[in-house]
């Protein structure tokens, strides 16, 4: 299809395609996004002669079910049977599709409206083609799988016969479009497998990994285990000699994890062959700026820097001191959490080929455009010279947002110009090369007034930063609860430097500061004779909203006791006392990503090792679940990932600079027989849908250690658990 | 040297290293790109093809290790009756994600059910805990081989 040309008042056009078909190629700017950013959606629409429809899905799917969702959108105000509907993938281009990174459960907000509009405006051409043709109003006319009837007359055409009409209109306003009562809804709403499991279950190639190029060479990478490690030497020409090894050569970082850093690649006819001879490959590397870092110092440092003063304020309400000083108790606690790696199972790959002086490249991206503009400083490209390709993607959870991998395959294939080349890391590539969850350490301090109630709160938040401002994902914001419901609160933060590429990692902050928010308010809550929830309902009430900064829609407290009275009685909470000893319920809510969730979870304790039992979610995403099937997954993989965080055993951990993990065996994760009931459910509320990719997880982690400490009286403080702090 | 297998039925012949993994003739030598890697360790599960029907880690065992055996991938699984059923069972469940490790999966559930028809939660758990998802569809998973079973 060809590039749709914006205005400011949208654009749609509608042509005739060889063989009778009908494309709409549909660019609707809209600035209803709920985040404020103005949003371009462009979706394209083929009606072929059959009256089978093809639907464009624009976003990289990682799991998180966009690529059947988005689709199940337009197919419903365009009025078609899903039965009609095949979905294709689009490639990456923002003039024609819009906005097409998949990070921060955004998507569906960010579509809603102007992804309906997009189905709502082809279907209103359809419809005028067909009055215009019946000498009728539209007005009078309905419409149904793919059908526009006249109930009046009993007439009823098919819209591929409307084709070669509808596409000499102008295409409506999209402000004119009346949308779906949702009580009509026939598609949204249904549970709707993803598009893609017939062919995942058949192992047709879908992934970026499996995609292969006539004459293509696959290329290792070799980078210092160091980060930031800069190349000095190499036997290079030892590793030429090998058999099959069709090139060793070098490549430049611009000493920014983003870009990519030094590197020596080797490419062969086979990626195992490549593999190999990096046993003989030798390299120096000059990585004494970077050595001196490691989890060792860190933990010394955040030691040394909690009993200091902080660097900077985030949150500074009423006298602290005051208030720490009238206190009739004060609840005092340290916490901690390692850092974490993505682990998605498809290691970071791309391929790409260089040729006239133009790139072209299939990358597992979540962040096309990202990507874009870092191939294009790193082979002095225009943007346009780059055409990325989209592939499925083998989990995302945040790691694909990044796009080293497509600078590096893309720095190696400028080097083979005319031959195209498939980066693939090893798993151990794939650990050591992550962009990492930030470690972090909190120093809590409570104070309950005689009453034992809440008056003020003191985190000192040990983090990492580079230029005095928190490293990507290491952020803590002014609005993290019980800020902003409690008079007197201080926020502040110190700063440790580190060599470690961090990034968003699945829920990124909420995965963190939800476990050591709401177990601390766990210890509060008992210091005060109560419970967590009754400790959250009665400071819910304090306030209809709590600001959460830029760009984030603030917490509506409403929305928040909603769910939480949901999950205590889903999770019999009342009760919980009633279990026999060495079990118990843990309660925790956390808001991120725009969704509530309220988790109760039922843990057994023996011999040191604990069992989850039973998880039960409620969840508010708004005023309509768009495919319950798939909201259902987006839960039980979200709670079952965060019970990996606490349980597996996951950190990540460096000594001189360099990971020392490099698998599956020392950075596990869940297993089937891990595996709890998970009861979901969801309260709807009069809000625009919104995502579901995260919010789910950040509060299992507190409901799991709050509810150990029900089982077993001691309290997790630090992640990961293990059978020594349960002992 | 050439070395010639039985792959989904069909004789072929490998031109290689006798030491070079098995999931990487599948995917580079033999075009047959369902079999994932994951790991390159066994510890994933990614990997898993059949060999003479037994479930096997397809990076740990060596070309030169399966000459003359029969191995079933993903693209031949769903012949027999048992693999018609898993992969019907797959479908009704909804069971992928992101989908990477599922080729994996059903290789293993296949196995577990033509060995024990009608496993028990013990035994689906021990058939399949060596096949990490990351995006944790084990509850499907699960309810996928009762499904298949029945």
């Amino acid at each position: 299809m060809s590039a749709a040309t914006l205005t400011r008042r949208g654009f749609i056009a509608a042509s005739l395609m060889a063989g009778g078909g009908l494309l709409f190629d549909l660019a609707v700017p809209m600035a209803q996004a709920a985040d404020g950013t103005p949003v371009i959606l462009n979706a394209f629409i083929r009606i072929l002669p059959d009256n089978r429809v093809i639907i464009g899905a624009k976003n990289a799917e990682i799991g998180q079910g966009t690529k059947t969702m988005l689709p199940m959108l337009i197919a419903e105000e365009l009025d078609v049977d899903w039965t009609q509907v095949t979905v294709e993938q689009t490639h990456a281009d923002v003039k024609i599709f819009g906005g097409q990174s998949a990070g921060g459960s955004r998507t569906t907000a960010r579509e809603w409206l102007p992804t309906r509009q997009a189905g709502a405006a082809a279907r209103a051409m359809l419809v005028a083609a067909a009055a215009a043709q019946w000498g009728v109003s539209a007005d009078t006319l309905t419409t149904a799988s793919g059908r526009v009837t006249d109930p009046q007359s009993g007439k009823s055409v098919a819209y591929a016969a409307l084709a070669a009409a509808a596409a000499k209109l102008s295409a409506p306003d999209p402000a004119t479009l009346k949308l779906k009562d949702p009580a009509r809804f026939s598609i949204i709403g249904q549970s709707i497998g993803g598009v893609d499991t017939p062919a995942i279950v058949a192992g047709k190639p879908l992934f970026g990994i499996d995609f292969k190029l006539p004459d293509m060479l696959y290329a290792v990478l070799e980078t210092c285990p160091a980060f930031g490690g800069t190349f000095k030497s190499a036997n290079l020409d030892a590793v030429r000699a090998l058999p099959g090894i069709a090139h060793v050569l070098t490549i430049k970082g611009d000493g920014t994890p983003e870009s990519g850093f030094d590197g020596v690649a080797i490419l062969a006819k086979s990626w195992w062959t490549a593999n190999q001879a990096r046993e003989t490959l030798k390299v120096e590397w000059d990585d004494s700026a970077v050595t001196g870092f490691s989890t060792q110092g860190y933990a010394t440092q955040a030691a040394t820097r909690a009993k200091g003063k902080a660097d900077a304020d985030i949150l500074r309400t009423g006298n602290i001191d005051a208030a720490f000083a009238s206190a009739g108790k004060v609840v005092a606690a340290d916490y901690r959490y390692p850092f974490l790696a993505h682990a998605t199972l498809e290691p970071q790959n791309c391929t790409a080929l260089f040729k006239d002086g133009a790139i072209e490249i299939w990358a597992p991206t979540q962040n096309p455009e990202s990507g874009r503009g870092l191939v294009a400083t790193a082979l002095n490209l225009p943007p346009e010279k780059i055409r990325i390709n989209f592939s499925r993607i083998g989990g995302g959870f945040g790691r694909r947002l990044m796009n080293d991998y497509m600078v590096q395959a893309s720095l190696v294939a400028a080097q083979v110009p005319g031959v195209p080349v498939k980066l693939l890391f090893t798993r151990a590539d794939d650990m050591r090369r992550d962009f990492y969850r930030p470690a972090g350490w909190h120093g809590f301090r409570a104070a309950l007034d005689k009453g034992g109630a809440l008056i003020a709160f003191h985190d000192h938040f040990i983090t990492f930063a580079k230029d005095g401002k928190p490293v990507r994902s290491a952020e803590l914001s002014p609005g993290e609860l019980p800020a902003g419901l409690v008079d007197t609160v201080l926020l502040e933060q110190s700063f440790l430097s580190t060599n470690m590429p961090t990034g968003w990692l699945r829920a990124p902050g909420s995965n963190a500061l939800a476990f050591v928010y709401q177990a601390f308010l766990d210890e509060i809550a008992a210091a005060a004779g109560k419970d967590l929830p009754t400790l959250m309902l009665e400071l819910l009430s304090k306030a209809a909203q709590v600001n959460q900064g830029a760009n984030r829609p603030p917490l509506v407290t409403a929305r928040a006791k909603g769910v939480i009275e949901k999950a205590l009685t889903m999770g019999d909470w009342a009760n919980r006392k009633a279990l026999p000893k060495g079990q118990g319920k843990g309660f925790a809510f956390y808001y991120s990503h725009a969704g509530y969730f309220a988790e109760v979870l039922e843990v057994e304790v023996a011999d040191g090792v604990p069992k989850v039992k039973n998880v039960w979610v409620a969840g508010d995403v708004g005023s309509q679940i768009i495919n319950p099937i798939n909201a259902l997954h987006q839960v039980q993989g979200s709670v079952i990932e965060g019970l990996g965080q606490a349980l597996a055993g996951q950190a990540i951990t460096q000594v001189a600079g360099a990971i020392e993990q490099a698998n599956f065996d020392t950075h596990p994760l869940q297993r089937i027989p891990d595996t709890p009931v998970i009861h979901v459910e969801f309260v709807k509320t009069d809000y625009p849908p919104t995502g579901l990719g995260e919010p789910a997880l950040p509060p299992v982690i507190p409901a799991l250690v709050n509810a150990i400490h029900a089982a077993t009286g001691k309290r997790i403080r630090s992640l990961p658990v293990t059978a020594e702090m349960l002992a | 040297m050439a070395i010639s297998l039985t792959v989904n039925g069909k004789k072929r012949q490998v031109e290689g290293d006798p030491a070079k993994p098995l999931l990487w003739v599948l995917r580079e030598d033999l075009d047959l790109v369902g079999t994932k890697f994951g790991c390159g360790a066994g510890l994933c599960g990614a990997c898993t093809v059949h060999v003479d029907g037994q479930a096997v880690r397809s990076c740990q065992t060596l070309l030169g290790d399966v000459k003359d055996a029969a191995i079933t991938t993903i693209e031949g699984a769903a012949v027999t009756d048992v693999g018609k059923r898993v992969a019907a069972s797959w479908i009704a469940q909804d069971v992928p994600q992101c989908g990477y490790c599922q080729a994996g999966q059903i290789m293993s559930a296949t196995a577990l059910l033509s060995q024990t028809p009608k496993p028990t939660d013990e035994d689906i758990d021990a058939a399949m805990m060596g096949n990490l998802c990351r995006c944790s569809t084990y509850v499907r998973i699960r309810a996928a081989i009762k499904a298949a079973a029945a």
